[in-house]
């Protein structure tokens, strides 16, 4: 039963992944990512992470695609289409095929392992920072090992903040410019 | 029959490859990074196979960091997107070529 689950899931996945991209249109194409997304935090509970699989569908699908939404729906202009051309469609082609077989070719080289080991839901006293369910598990770790990290990453997101309030206000030069009007060329 | 280690890391390359096919082909600076975030999701799901499949949980606190990195990018690369469509009514990258001329 969980092969069947991790089949359809990752033909799922690289399905709507494949639609991203061949998508005209932007909101197909996110559309598409969400679905995508979802099929990630499938595989994700099959792993057995599932605190990272809520994760991914709050964060990711939820936040990150909702702005990335807003903001198609705010700028993206339907008149002008630029057609790819033959030469960046053989480009892509090829570093597709040839990412894909190198990807494979990687992958083999990994031992087969037929059956997960077992895991536990809280980690063990021998192994603080072996594989276990629990969130619990992630918050051990993160002020532990990985202390350094995370306030690293507690600043990152104050200095992206303060970056995007800086970005999006308004200078005097720019003042008469509204990206939900048509652009006046 | 489980599903192996091997079969997770095919997954991800293969969505690892159509992003970076995405990046390459389309013109939408929008479209682009989304196909950068697919890059990204693909890259969380080999750290997590790999994170279960050796009982380390390493692997797993790292795609943490991922995410939040990758939150904080989609921030400021959508506010960048926004502040060049203000100035240059464009987000086609086959427009944005005033470096160029």
């Amino acid at each position: 039963m969980p092969a069947f689950f991790f089949y359809f899931f990752s033909a799922l996945t690289i399905l709507a992944a494949l639609l991203v991209v061949l998508n005209r249109d932007a909101v197909n194409s996110a559309m598409c990512m969400i679905v995508a997304l979802g099929g990630v935090a499938a595989l994700f509970v099959l792993l057995q992470a599932y605190f990272l699989a809520v994760l991914q569908i709050v964060v990711y699908a939820g936040a990150v695609m909702v702005l990335f939404l807003f903001i198609i729906m705010l700028l993206d202009p339907k008149t002008r289409r630029i057609p790819v051309s033959e030469m960046n469609m053989v480009v892509g082609l090829v570093a597709l095929v040839m990412l894909a077989i190198g990807a494979f070719w990687l992958a083999r080289q990994y031992p087969t392992v037929a059956n997960l080991p077992p895991v536990e839901a809280l980690p063990t006293d021998a192994a603080p920072l072996g594989y276990a369910t629990a969130a619990k598990t992630f918050g051990y770790g993160l002020f532990t090992r990985y202390l350094l990290p995370f306030e690293v990453a507690g600043f990152l997101l104050l200095s992206a903040m303060v970056g995007v309030i800086v970005l999006s206000k308004r200078t005097p030069a720019d003042a008469h410019d509204d990206p939900a009007k048509p652009p006046r060329k | 029959m489980q599903p192996g280690l091997q079969a997770y890391l095919t997954v991800a390359g293969f969505l690892f490859a159509i992003g970076f096919a995405g990046v390459l082909l389309r013109k939408n600076t929008l479209v682009i990074f989304m196909c950068l975030e697919l890059m990204l999701t693909a890259s969380t799901l080999a750290l997590v196979a790999i994170s279960r499949f050796y009982n380390s949980m390493d692997g797993a606190l790292f795609v943490f960091f991922i995410i939040t990195v990758a939150a904080a990018e989609v921030a400021v690369g959508l506010a960048i997107i926004v502040a060049l469509y203000r100035r240059r009514h464009t987000i086609q990258v086959d427009e944005l070529n005033y470096l160029k001329h």
